[in-house]
């Protein structure tokens, strides 16, 4: 007996709302990325509750595909993140406002 | 030989290549040579060409060919070497490169080369030590060529070309020694004035052309007559050029400046050719102004008031130069008053005797002032006549001639002139002139007595280097003086029984005005009857002398104690009835007024725009970059927030 559909997306929706919340309040750049990956983990469950509630799989194979980008991805930004570390000596996102004139 | 007329303004031209372009590698003695070959040269062509056409008959017509037109009424041979503007290109204008040989073109031709070869030889003296020597005998040169265009060009046009080339070459003389910063202005000054008398003369082209569709001198006096308010207004339009040009009231003010220039380029442009160009364009466009007597009465009047104002100013000057510009201002219109009374050929008579006596004294002055070391103030002078002999004998028969003695040249050009006036009934022109030619026969010898008489007043340190000029330069003195003495037999008057040659000589090319051929019916017995004309004029004339041998030379403390009695009238003539402050207070003040306000426009308005255009994306940048804090929470908020808005958007509405 699995719960209902609406549980599962109840919790995503949980998960999605403090990843992002993650990524607005805090100042940490590896919480940040940690927030991100919880935004994405967020949407997999979803997309594997509807695959699960409609009995379709090509949804789960997507989530697969999420999961290898979301670790390529971690890969480039802890690298991006442990370079600035090396050069400012925190990472700390006030500390990083290059990208401005 | 009538057929190579166009050569004689391309001899100088070709002078002013070889000098103005290879004058540095050349020797002085070859610049001299080739500047006095070319413009001898022209002078033997021109000889020639006079020769021929004094000569030719009716039939030259026939085997003159095509480029050569000859007009046996008018004995006017015209070459045309080639089309310069062609009729279909630019709306019925058709202007050719045409050259014109008849009567009066002859006599410009004879005076410019002769006179112009005599000065560039004495220039060979005067310039000897210059390091500009070639620079000089190019820009001499070109303004042979140049005046030489002027009075042989067939149009209006062609004449235009001469006209301003000599004006180009004026202002390079004048401003010859350009380091000196008041003689590169008086180049400017006398350029900018001129400036104002070309508007007017095209101006007076320009409505030539829309009145008569043609700018060729022979057409436009072939349908001038009976066109009423146009010529009228096309002789005063050409007649402001004249002004500019012939240095008369209003404009006059350049000339006396224009002295900063070497001397025989005083003599040449600034005496003996450039400014007689009005003379000769008012005479040239006699058909034009017969046609419009209310111009030929202006003509008269400003001829006669400048004669006046600018001899008055003479009497005061004390810089050599200066006399003899403001003479030069004054004689100008003696010459324009004799155009002005419809007397043309005696206007051109004038031209031709001044020619020879005013370069003779210029030439004089500046022998003197080569001999002061470059003094040109008279009180520093005085008592030269021992040390300079022959200076100072050819510069008292130009002073003879100028002043009217008879029988010097000016006598009889002078006379002719006054006489004119007399016959065609405007006595108060005459009066004027009358009273004009007392004050010249005054500052003339003022003049000579303040060089050349009494005790010497100059440094030791210039007494020291006191020398008399080299035969380079005497020579031609010596040959103006004989010109100054003798040019008077070309036109004798009829009172005296003799038949005026120049005016005979003249007749084809100049027309008379109406009024006076009205009365040439009435009046042999009357013309021939001013012989007291004569006398009284002659009077005159010894009578300026004796007042300025009185002042000067029997009684040399006397002027001073005169000038200090007449105060305000010495300080007017001594300032030149200020007019050069007037001027500045009125045009060039304002005309630095509005260069301001057109400025301040420029800078704030027109800059402005620019700039607030530059300054309102700045300002719009500043209040952009405030969202471009850098910091990575506020991208990825405004993301949530476009986010939200899109889901709403989507969703909601």
């Amino acid at each position: 007996m699995r719960p209902p559909t609406e549980w599962y997306l109840a919790i995503a929706a949980l998960l999605f709302t403090i990843g992002v919340v993650g990524v607005l309040a805090r100042r940490n750049a590896i919480v940040i990325f940690m927030s991100i990956e919880l935004m994405l983990n967020a949407v997999n469950l979803t997309l594997v509750a509807y695959a699960d509630s409609f009995g379709a799989s090509d949804a789960q194979v997507f989530v697969f595909f999420v999961m290898a980008v979301a670790a390529a991805e971690a890969a480039v930004g802890l690298a991006i993140i442990l370079a600035i570390f090396r050069r400012r000596r925190s990472t700390s996102v006030d500390d990083i406002n290059l990208l401005k004139w | 030989m009538l057929r190579w007329i166009w050569a004689i303004p391309l001899l100088p031209l070709a002078g002013f290549l070889a000098n103005g372009l290879l004058g540095r590698r050349l020797s002085r003695r070859a610049i001299g040579t080739i500047a006095c070959g070319a413009v001898l040269a022209s002078f033997v062509l021109s000889v020639g060409a006079v020769v021929a056409l004094s000569g030719a008959g009716e039939d030259l017509g026939a085997g003159g060919g095509p480029s050569l037109r000859w007009d046996p009424e008018h004995r006017r041979a015209q070459v045309t070497v080639g089309t310069w503007i062609p009729a279909s290109a630019a709306g019925g204008l058709a202007v050719d490169w045409g050259f014109v040989l008849d009567p009066l073109s002859a006599v410009m031709i004879l005076v410019v080369t002769g006179v112009g070869f005599l000065i560039h030889v004495y220039s060979i003296g005067y310039m000897h030590d210059d390091p500009g020597y070639s620079r000089y005998f190019a820009y001499l040169n070109l303004f042979m060529a140049m005046m030489l265009t002027l009075v042989l060009g067939s149009s209006y046009v062609v004449l235009f070309v001469g006209w301003e080339g000599v004006g180009l070459c004026s202002y390079l003389l004048i401003g010859f020694w350009y380091q000196d910063v008041a003689k590169a202005t008086a180049g400017m000054k006398a350029f900018l004035v001129n400036r104002i008398g070309d508007f007017g003369f095209m101006l007076g082209m320009l409505l030539m052309f829309v009145h008569f569709g043609t700018l060729d001198i022979q057409t436009v006096a072939a349908s001038a007559g009976g066109a009423g308010a146009a010529v009228t207004l096309i002789a005063l339009l050409l007649f402001v050029g004249a002004t500019g040009k012939s240095a008369q009231v209003p404009l006059y003010v350049w000339l006396p400046d224009a002295m900063a220039g070497p001397t025989p380029v005083s003599a040449l442009i600034h005496a003996a050719t450039m400014v007689t160009a009005g003379v000769y364009m008012v005479a040239r466009s006699s058909v034009v102004y017969v046609n419009a007597p209310a111009a030929l009465a202006t003509v008269a009047v400003v001829g006669a008031a400048t004669a006046f104002l600018a001899a008055t100013i003479a009497l005061v000057q004390t810089d050599i130069k200066k006399v003899l510009a403001y003479s030069t201002v004054s004689q100008l219109g003696y010459m324009f008053l004799g155009c002005g009374v419809g007397a043309f050929s005696a206007g051109i008579f004038h031209l031709v005797t001044h020619a020879f006596f005013k370069a003779l004294l210029f030439l004089g002055a500046g022998s003197v002032i080569h001999a002061m070391s470059g003094e040109q103030e008279m009180p520093k002078m005085g008592g030269l006549r021992a040390h300079l002999p022959a200076t100072y004998r050819t510069m008292l028969i130009g002073a003879l001639a100028l002043a009217g003695i008879p029988p010097l040249a000016g006598f009889f050009s002078k006379d002719e002139i006054l006489g004119k006036a007399w016959e065609d009934g405007h006595l108060w022109l005459w009066m004027l002139g009358s009273v004009t030619a007392l004050l010249t026969a005054f500052y003339v010898f003022r003049l000579i007595y303040l060089t050349f008489f009494g005790a010497t007043r100059m440094s030791a340190d210039a007494r020291h280097h006191l020398h008399e000029s080299p035969g380079v330069m005497t020579v031609p003195l010596w040959i103006l003086a004989v010109l100054s003495a003798v040019g008077g037999l070309l036109g004798l008057p009829v009172a005296l029984g003799f038949g005026n040659f120049l005016e005979g000589w003249l007749e084809p090319a100049l027309a008379s005005p109406l009024a006076h051929a009205a009365v040439e019916g009435s009046g042999h017995a009357a013309a021939g009857g001013h012989v007291w004309l004569l006398v009284v004029a002659a009077l005159i004339a010894v009578a300026g002398w004796a007042v300025a041998r009185t002042l000067y030379q029997a009684r040399p403390e006397a002027p001073a104690r005169i000038a200090a009695r007449a105060g305000g009238l010495y300080r007017v003539l001594k300032g030149k009835y200020f007019v050069d402050e007037i001027y500045q207070a009125i045009f060039v003040r304002s005309f630095f007024g509005g260069a301001w306000a057109l400025d301040r426009f420029d800078r704030h308005v027109v800059d402005g725009t620019v700039n607030g255009g530059g300054a309102g994306v700045q300002i719009a940048g500043q209040i952009v970059k405030l969202f471009h804090t850098g910091y990575v929470r506020n991208y990825a908020l405004s993301f949530f927030l476009g986010v939200v808005f899109i889901l709403w958007f989507l969703l909601v509405r």
